[in-house]
């Protein structure tokens, strides 16, 4: 898979408070991409950022080379990135790591997403739509304005709903909604924060269930070279950028 | 139609003066996609020790001001790995494929040396001296004159190519450790490895890397190698390579007016993986513009 590095022109944005959807418009054909990987950006205009922000693919639209990046402010280059105005060219490095594992036809999955960490499941859902399987969506949040564009997941599949205040769906976290005491998957992805990641996991291996989880370790290049990333796994340390960022949960020490 | 060939002697002729920085290219496969590495002087591949080394815990990088912190610490899996898993496949790279090599233990060094001599495409050992980031990194050789005299003399007696060293900056007097590493039989110096610091999160009163400190690098460290480069490259006779916080053509420029016959990239491959083979292109734009007819005629000639 050939990774480019590439300048993509901000063609529109749409705001949801603390978080910014960025649609990047690249000069020539989108590589293949596949849901789960990532791209660095450059934030320009930024003088304490320094290195590029790994962030998740949102979306893709291979018919206006386009892709989507659900942006969450945590720090001066996030913030930086989620004020540049549109028509700014955005530097990006893509397509980064390895993507969710497909499911076999006829496999039941389920894709559970906190808080920002909804974002690369958005593609993973509609590619699994288009291929005629039915993803289950499971998405929580602190309270309901952190459950982004949750109209527009609910197209992709059945979805459910916690919040930790109650004010949408189940109240409490993913793991503890209804729905795992009343179906079956056959697997299981999570991208969240880590202690979501983990109780998900765990109750995964309780069911016996197959599961991913996509890590956001810090990372410098990207692309496996400095060894910031490193996860430990049971084959000792390795790059989050380059053997992940989706991980199958029995790979890890958790 | 400028010269480009930089000859470092004892058998190591660089194409064009631009290498890749141990650490920060991998093993050249990574960069594949974005620079055609014939277009490069030569690449460094990670710090390899004798035995397999695990590394630090996460987190092992902190951005700074125009610069990050790490302290990987030699993760690595061991020199007869790199013979058995990595040379087949870099050894026909139409570039100079270095390998650079630390150790613990004089002996590691040298045992070390003696399996990388038998390599038929690995041209040349950059000797790293200077890890910060491991107790026994070999940085306790290459902070003390008779440290470094030791270890490069007895890698000498046993390595019959090119032998560069690494030195570091986290020393007094840098200059001096050069003398000696020249001395004891050194072909070449590089310089500099990472600065050591360190980075705290004010808010979680922690230090933001697993083991506390790291090394510094990025553009932020420029000025100190540059002024190290020059002090070395005034004190010695062999060649040296300089490197610290090169990000563009111009940064490259300096570093061989202030001394240096060739240059390494390093952190600034993480912010754009296309940077080295255009700092190639842009010095030789230089020679032109300023009417060099060999990028070798740059070293050391500062108007000062």
């Amino acid at each position: 898979m050939t990774k480019q590095i590439a300048d993509f022109k901000l063609v529109g944005k749409q705001d949801f408070g603390r978080s910014v959807l960025l649609r990047l418009q690249a000069g020539q054909a989108l590589p293949d991409i596949q849901p789960g990987q990532f791209v660095q950006v450059r934030v320009d205009n930024s003088p304490s950022t320094y290195l590029r922000r790994p962030i998740s693919i949102h979306d893709v639209d291979f018919q206006k080379n386009e892709i989507d990046l659900l942006v969450q402010q945590v720090g001066e280059g996030t913030r930086h990135l989620a004020q540049t105005a549109t028509d700014t060219f955005i530097s990006m490095v893509l397509p980064l790591g390895n993507g969710f594992t497909v499911p076999e036809v006829g496999e039941k999955a389920l894709l559970v997403g906190g808080g920002i960490g909804i974002a690369p499941l958005f593609y993973f859902a509609k590619v699994l739509k288009e291929r005629g399987m039915n993803p289950t969506l499971l998405l929580g949040g602190k309270t309901e304005t952190d459950l982004l564009r949750l109209v527009d997941y609910q197209q992709l599949g059945e979805t459910f709903v916690t919040t930790e205040d109650g004010s949408s769906g189940e109240k409490g976290f993913v793991s503890m909604h209804s729905v795992w005491s009343k179906r079956q998957f056959d697997k299981i992805y999570v991208c969240g924060p880590k202690p979501m990641m983990k109780a998900v996991a765990k109750l995964a291996a309780e069911k016996d269930a197959w599961c991913e989880v996509s890590l956001e370790n810090l990372m410098a290049c990207g692309l496996g070279a400095c060894l910031c990333c490193v996860e430990d796994t049971v084959e000792g340390h390795v790059c989050v950028c380059k053997e992940g960022p989706v991980f199958n949960t029995r790979r890890l020490k958790w | 139609m400028v010269n480009t060939t930089i000859d470092l002697g004892r058998g190591l002729v660089l194409r064009n003066p631009v290498m890749t920085a141990s650490g920060t290219f991998g093993y050249g496969e990574e960069y594949a996609d974005f620079v055609d590495l014939s277009r490069l002087g030569g690449i460094i591949v990670k710090g390899t020790t004798l035995h397999p080394r695990e590394g630090n815990p996460y987190p092992r990088m902190a951005e700074t001001p125009s610069g990050m912190l790490n302290c990987v610490g030699l993760q690595n899996k061991g020199v007869q790995y790199f013979i058995d898993t990595i040379y087949p496949r870099v050894k026909d790279f139409d570039t100079n494929v270095l390998l650079n090599l630390s150790g613990s233990t004089l002996e590691d060094y040298v045992i070390g040396a003696e399996m990388v001599n038998e390599l038929e495409k690995i041209p040349a050992i950059e000797l790293n001296v200077s890890c910060p980031n491991v107790k026994q990194g070999g940085m306790a050789f290459g902070v003390t004159t008779t440290g470094i005299s030791q270890v490069v003399s007895e890698v000498r007696k046993v390595y019959h190519k090119h032998l560069m060293v690494k030195l570091s900056p986290n020393v007094t007097n840098i200059a001096e450790i050069a003398l000696a590493a020249e001395a004891a039989g050194a072909d070449s110096v590089s310089l500099i490895n990472t600065l050591m610091g360190m980075a705290i999160d004010a808010e979680k009163r922690k230090p933001k890397l697993s083991v506390i400190t790291g090394g510094l690098s990025g553009a932020c460290v420029k000025p100190v190698a540059l002024r190290m480069v020059w002090q070395v490259a005034k004190a010695v006779k062999i060649p040296v390579v300089g490197l610290g916080g090169i990000s563009n053509a111009t940064d490259a420029v300096e570093f061989m007016l202030a001394g240096a016959s060739a240059i390494e990239i390093g952190t600034a491959n993480f912010i754009d993986p296309a940077v080295s083979a255009k700092v190639a292109s842009g010095i030789n734009d230089y020679c032109e513009r300023h009417g060099f007819e060999s990028v070798a005629d740059l070293t050391g000639v500062l108007d000062a």
